[in-house]
């Protein structure tokens, strides 16, 4: 066997993402015996929360408790996990904006492999890790092998794996803080500067009619406005939609923009990546239209529909104004 | 500001059908619309930008085939001011690393104060900034989505983070960024722009050029290998509405109504 299973917890205000139990999910796929160990880095009274409540799941939980650690920077926690890991560790990151900043380097640092975004985990045979991957949007699969026998930094994806229900452990927290070395870093976070909030609540509406890419104009967005104003539904959309500027940042649905719990949703013309899925909770009634079969939003939807959407909805629209 | 920025050129998946070849060992290459990565665009215009306010230039690195410098050239249509291409079959199969292996190799041949790539490509991989920044000992920023250059010593960066939030940080120089899209509007590049770059030479850098060896990179020195492309057996999945416009427009109403979708 390779070296110990490690994973980094992401918390805030004392309370561990949702993650962090998915992460020793997918550990113990890596390897079903190993005595996975969850490292927790921040300050205080909220660190020592978290700490605890890992340790009920965790067999073992490393505490590192320092200022400088108070806010996640990667450029200081990858400093710290090169000071602290062993160098054959098997590191598992969540594949989010911290593990994103970290994992890629931090490889490199361990002279270890890396894995980003990592949605199956196959298994490991004579030190080779095998794992599921997707590429071009989702459109396809792959398998990628690797010899993780010299340590591993594997990014999972948020939400890929399901956390173990039964597991419970009465973990040992060890603190580490004195180990933790020099944390000097020449990227210095300053703060967080919170989301606009816009003149609409998508994350209030019951339904919504969401428009991506697949609208192809500016001018087009009054499609979707016409069929929401004929549903009585709320327009969001999804990233590239707003990188164009077509609609403001607080229509966003996804993991940059925002959580939405609706009855209904309907995807006009929306790949269905990850990033915007992530969005989506509360398990709505999903309505897919797009003209591409082989979609990725057709494995997560309800209903689909494969059509044009700049013919499909005006009729749609008529057709409901007509009733 | 001496700006190198790292472009892909990927097969649009908002334009393309990807589908798996007979093999399973690639996706079906023929009949792809090919463009520059989506999000390496936003960091050529963020380069421009840059450099239009404190001066310097930019340069455009493309690792990549010979169809490659298509985007070196297009990028240079928008404003940059240099192209090089990195290109080798010894470079064929990299993974991540190697392609940082490559690029570090580029950036040493150079003097530059910040590097910029796409925070991911058509891989979704998103690793080769950081790796990149690793390698040359540079301080890392991912997922940048505002730039401000403080002085000629260090820059002010946000970072998109979950929900949309905007983490600030003061990074030194020199440094690596990925960008995320929409940091800013990348302008229009018009045939009479790619027509007048149209001559401009741009080199061709292989594994001698830049003194690798080409056990360090491609296939032979990859840790991480893809052994194949597949599409899972369709599981559950969405139900499809048949027939005609009028019959699934029908149909989706009967629905909506059902699940409350309609007021
Ligand atoms: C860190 C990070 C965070 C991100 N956060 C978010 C986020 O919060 N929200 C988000 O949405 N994305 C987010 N993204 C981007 C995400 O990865 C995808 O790029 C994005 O979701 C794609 O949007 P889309 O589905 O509208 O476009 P595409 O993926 O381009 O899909 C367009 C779809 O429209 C279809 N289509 C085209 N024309 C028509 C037509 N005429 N009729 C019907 N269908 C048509 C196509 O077949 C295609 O499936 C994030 C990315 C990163 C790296």
């Amino acid at each position: 066997m390779a070296g110990q299973v490690f994973t980094y917890i992401v918390h805030k205000e004392g309370v561990a993402d949702d993650s962090a139990l998915e992460l020793m999910a997918a550990a113990g796929k890596i390897y079903p015996e190993a005595s996975v160990a969850a490292i927790v880095t921040g300050s205080g009274a909220h660190l020592d929360a978290v700490c605890d409540a890992m340790a009920a799941s965790y067999p073992e939980v490393w505490k590192i408790d320092q200022d400088v650690l108070a806010y996640p920077n990667a450029e200081v926690i990858r400093r710290l996990l090169v000071n602290i890991l062993p160098a054959d560790a098997v590191v598992v990151l969540a594949h989010d904006t911290l593990g994103m900043d970290l994992g890629p380097g931090l490889s490199i640092k361990l002279d270890s492999v890396f894995v980003p975004d990592v949605v199956g985990v196959e298994g490991v045979r004579d030190n080779v890790l095998t794992v599921v991957r997707q590429e071009y949007s989702g459109q396809v699969y792959t398998h990628v092998r690797c010899d993780i026998s010299a340590g591993a930094v594997i990014n999972v994806r948020p939400g890929a794996f399901k956390p173990e229900e039964s597991r419970s452990a009465a973990g040992q927290v060890v603190d580490k803080s004195a180990q933790a070395g020099d944390l000097s870093a020449r990227r210095r976070f300053l703060e967080v500067v919170e989301a606009e909030v816009g003149d609409v609540d998508i994350t209030k509406a019951d339904v919504l009619v969401s428009v991506g890419r697949g609208i192809e104009d500016l001018e087009n967005i009054e499609i979707a406005e016409g069929l929401a104003e004929a549903m009585g539904a709320v327009v969001s959309c999804s990233r590239p939609i707003v990188d164009a500027k077509w609609l403001e940042k607080a229509r966003q649905v996804g993991t940059s923009g925002k959580t939405v719990k609706p009855k209904v949703y309907l995807a006009l013309g929306i790949s269905g990546s990850f990033q915007h899925m992530g969005g989506i909770k509360g398990s709505p009634f999903i309505v897919a239209v797009n003209k591409n079969p082989k979609a990725p939003i057709f494995q997560v939807a309800d209903v689909g529909v494969v059509q044009d959407l700049l013919e499909f909805v005006p009729e749609l629209t008529e057709k409901i104004k007509a009733k | 500001m001496e700006i190198l920025v790292c472009v892909k050129r990927v097969p649009d998946t908002a334009e393309n059908e990807i589908e798996v070849n007979r093999e399973g060992n690639d996706i079906r290459r023929d009949d792809l619309v090919y463009s520059v990565n989506e999000w390496d665009n936003y960091a050529v215009e963020e380069a421009i930008q840059i450099v239009d306010k404190v001066g310097g230039s930019v340069t455009v690195v493309s690792l990549g085939d010979e169809e490659a410098e298509e985007v070196v050239r297009r990028e240079m249509a928008m404003g940059a001011n240099n192209g090089i291409l990195l290109a080798d079959e010894a470079f064929e199969g990299s993974d991540g690393k190697g392609l940082a292996t490559i690029l570090k190799a580029a950036v040493a041949k150079g003097n530059y104060d910040l590097i910029l790539t796409g925070a991911q490509a058509d891989d979704g991989a998103g690793q080769v900034g950081g790796m990149l920044a690793a390698m040359l000992d540079m301080p890392f920023a991912s997922l940048v989505n505002s730039i401000e250059v403080l002085d000629g010593q260090k820059l002010k960066v946000g970072r998109e983070i979950e929900g949309g939030n905007q983490e600030m940080n003061e990074i030194d120089l020199p440094c690596v960024l990925s960008i995320q899209t929409g940091i800013n509007e990348p302008r229009y590049v018009g045939i009479r722009g790619i027509r007048k770059v149209a001559s401009v030479e741009i080199p061709v850098w292989g594994a001698s050029e830049l003194g690798l060896v080409p056990e360090a990179v491609g296939a032979v020195g990859a840790k991480a290998q893809r052994v194949d492309y597949f599409v899972p057996a369709p599981g559950e999945g969405a139900e499809i509405l048949e027939g005609s416009t009028d019959e699934i427009a029908a149909k989706l109403i009967e629905l909506l109504k059902a699940k409350g979708g309609l007021k």
